[in-house]
């Protein structure tokens, strides 16, 4: 018997990056489940599936004791790779596909506003933060402040400036925490800041850019303003991956040496 | 072909990822400057030249929604390979870093809202009164 398992060990550990697709594939699975029928999909699967993605790092962490969460266990070694920048980056630039940018010139001066108030105030704001919790050198801080916009500006901006990983770790968490508050907490704030049209609506996509937490957050409150959120939020990602490693960095870096 | 789409999706990455480098140096800083953002850019610009010229056809396009369709399960692996153990002591500041940019931006929301408005409505009633 033992030595079935192993084979089989043997075979996941050979083909780590297909391991890694299955397992993922699993994980994202009963996240959705878990989402569907734990929350009535209120929390989105993808938000419960990143922070079981975090939860089995601390796992693999803990089991381990290496710096690489589950990707040091050996049969999750493709996990590393499949999560990897080269791999990450590529899944994140083709989100770009499709977008036209005529859309968001006929949504209005309001909408571009926003999209990079959006951006420049959950930049500072996450900064400030991790400056107050001894996060204290510019590209920590300016990774968090990433995070704090969404969970892949974080990482992206984080890898482009050379963060380390228990910082990535901390700006997919302000991400995370960022995506599941907008979904969750948008209809009982929605009547205090007015969004119940769809010039709010684009407005609020920008300003929040998760377009997980906008699609989510937009279905509670009224499903027909969701097309008006995503349609700027879909700039927003984009827009932090190209002001964070260089023009949020660079301010940040004058700030604080 | 597929192909045309992942290899579109990849010369977009590598030319963006090569400028950022070379910014980053240009600048004289350790990092790679925007280099992701530029990509995207790149991507929008060389798929909405090739759509208006009828040049990329569906099956090319699946090369790229294939990988734009997978990133949640990609970021899913990347959360799960990060040093979350040695992040735990920073757990309150990612919790509050997310939390303060939801309430200061939730803020903004009628604030910007009203910018927008009162601009179109300025459009709208067309008095002239431009403002620019």
């Amino acid at each position: 018997m033992t030595t079935v398992i192993d084979l089989l060990a043997e075979v996941l550990v050979r083909n780590g990056l297909i391991t890694a697709f299955l397992f993922v594939g699993i994980v994202v699975w009963i996240s959705y489940f878990v989402s569907g029928k734990l929350t009535g999909g209120r929390l989105h699967g993808s938000a419960v599936a990143i922070l079981t993605g975090l939860v089995l790092a601390y796992i693999g962490g803990v089991v381990t004791g290496g710096s690489q969460g589950l990707a040091d266990i050996e049969i999750f070694v493709g996990v590393g790779l499949l999560g990897g920048a080269m791999v990450r980056d590529f899944a994140i630039i083709a989100t770009a596909f499709g977008v036209q940018f005529d859309e968001i010139r006929k949504a209005g001066a309001g909408a571009i506003v926003s999209l990079f108030a959006g951006v420049f105030v959950s930049f500072i704001v996450g900064a400030m933060v991790a400056y107050a919790f001894g996060y204290t050198d510019a590209v920590s801080m300016t990774t968090i402040g990433a995070g704090a916009a969404t969970y892949i500006v974080g990482p992206v901006t984080g890898t482009a400036i050379g963060a380390s990983s228990e910082v990535i770790a901390l700006s997919i968490a302000a991400g995370l925490v960022k995506s599941m508050l907008v979904m969750t907490g948008t209809p009982f704030v929605a009547r205090v800041i007015g969004l119940n049209n769809p010039r709010s609506a684009l407005v609020y996509g920008g300003l929040m850019g998760t377009t997980s937490g906008v699609a989510g957050g937009l279905a509670a409150t009224d499903p027909k303003l969701v097309p008006y959120g995503a349609m700027t939020a879909t700039f927003y990602t984009g827009l932090g991956c190209l002001l964070g490693p260089s023009v949020m960095f660079f301010a940040i870096r004058a700030m604080v040496g | 072909m597929v192909i045309y789409g992942v290899a579109l999706l990849a010369g977009c990455m590598i030319a963006g990822i090569f400028i950022g480098e070379l910014l980053g140096k240009l600048i004289g800083v350790q990092a790679n400057v925007g280099g992701v953002g530029i990509a995207m850019l790149l991507l929008i610009l060389a798929s909405d030249y090739l759509r208006r010229h009828g040049r990329l056809n569906p099956v090319s396009r699946q090369g790229i929604i294939f990988w734009s369709s997978i990133y949640i399960p990609v970021v899913v692996a990347m959360a799960a390979k990060q040093n979350v153990i040695a992040a735990i002591k920073g757990g309150p500041a990612a919790l509050l870093a997310g939390a303060l940019a939801v309430v200061a931006s939730f803020a903004l929301v009628p604030v910007i809202s009203r910018i927008g408005d009162g601009r179109v409505v300025r459009l709208d009633d067309g008095s002239g009164e431009d403002r620019s």
